[in-house]
């Protein structure tokens, strides 16, 4: 389980709510998604790639959702609004670049946002991706962050072969 | 002074607004990528464009140098998610005359623009 991923995305939720949000998050145990685990409320998914590839799915159930959202922008939204949506991504995408950038690897990229919806979606993992979930508390509620990235193996080679 | 917003995001723009009118600036215009943005630039002549990176169709960096081709004078502060060192470099290469990383705060923002624009009153 690649456990380096975990911090920068916990200092990243963290300023994004704290800056747009103006509420702290707090976290508890990170724990390995069980395969076919069904996720529920929206999820906001960004891919990696590069040295870095894979993805990171915040999820909420809507009633978190909708009140992150009324903090986020001010004003409040039903979840078949296109605004909601349109939130939800962008939040994850600052979640997303925020933590990119302490990665301190200069080639990874992100993706634009993608949102599901739905009471009982499952989102599929690759195999041989572990997906870490981080649980997060808030003012506005309970949700959890996945994280499922991992170092591609050429971006590794360098390191392994100077370590000898 | 007119200010073109080019974000994919609404949430975004809606957000960058509400900071604009704080500071006096309401005549504003809107992209929703920088293919819509390189029409706007030609039907609404912006003296200030706040632009967002990543965006599909056409991306902020990609919008910009196309842009500075003809224009060489408009004001344009990046406003991105993107904040390592190299893509910061690559922008200020390509023409940007500030930049700004998300999340920020409203009073971060202002800050940046008028910074941006008395830079260039003085200069």
């Amino acid at each position: 389980m690649e456990t380096r991923f975990i911090m920068p995305f916990m200092n990243s939720i963290k300023n994004v709510f704290g800056t747009m949000l103006k509420t702290t998050v707090g976290f508890g145990q990170p724990s390995l998604k069980s395969p076919g685990q069904i996720s529920h409320g929206v999820s906001g998914i960004i891919s990696f790639t590069g040295s870095v590839g894979g993805t990171i799915v915040v999820c909420m159930p809507l009633i978190v959702a909708k009140d992150v959202i009324r903090r986020f922008t001010g004003a409040i939204f039903e979840p078949d609004d296109p605004d909601f949506i349109d939130a939800i991504g962008e939040l994850v995408n600052m979640i997303a670049g925020g933590a990119k950038s302490s990665f301190g690897r200069e080639d990874v990229a992100i993706s634009c946002p993608s949102v599901v919806m739905g009471q009982d979606h499952q989102l599929f993992q690759r195999k041989d991706q572990a997906i870490i979930i981080v649980p997060c508390q808030s003012e506005a509620g309970v949700f959890h962050t996945e994280i499922g990235l991992k170092v591609s193996q050429a971006a590794e080679k360098p390191k392994l072969a100077a370590a000898g | 002074m007119k200010v073109l917003l080019v974000d994919d995001s609404r949430t975004m723009r809606n957000i960058q607004k509400s900071a604009l009118a704080e500071i006096g600036y309401t005549d504003i215009v809107e992209a929703c990528d920088g293919q819509d943005a390189l029409s706007r630039v030609k039907a609404d002549t912006p003296e200030l464009i706040l632009l967002d990176w990543n965006m599909p169709n056409m991306d902020g960096l990609s919008f910009l140098k196309a842009f500075r081709v003809e224009n060489k004078t408009t004001l344009v502060i990046m406003v991105t998610t993107e904040a390592e060192k190299s893509r910061v470099v690559e922008a200020i290469k390509a023409g940007v005359n500030n930049y700004l990383v998300k999340p920020f705060t409203p009073d971060q923002l202002n800050q940046r623009i008028t910074e941006t624009v008395n830079r260039r009153k003085a200069g």
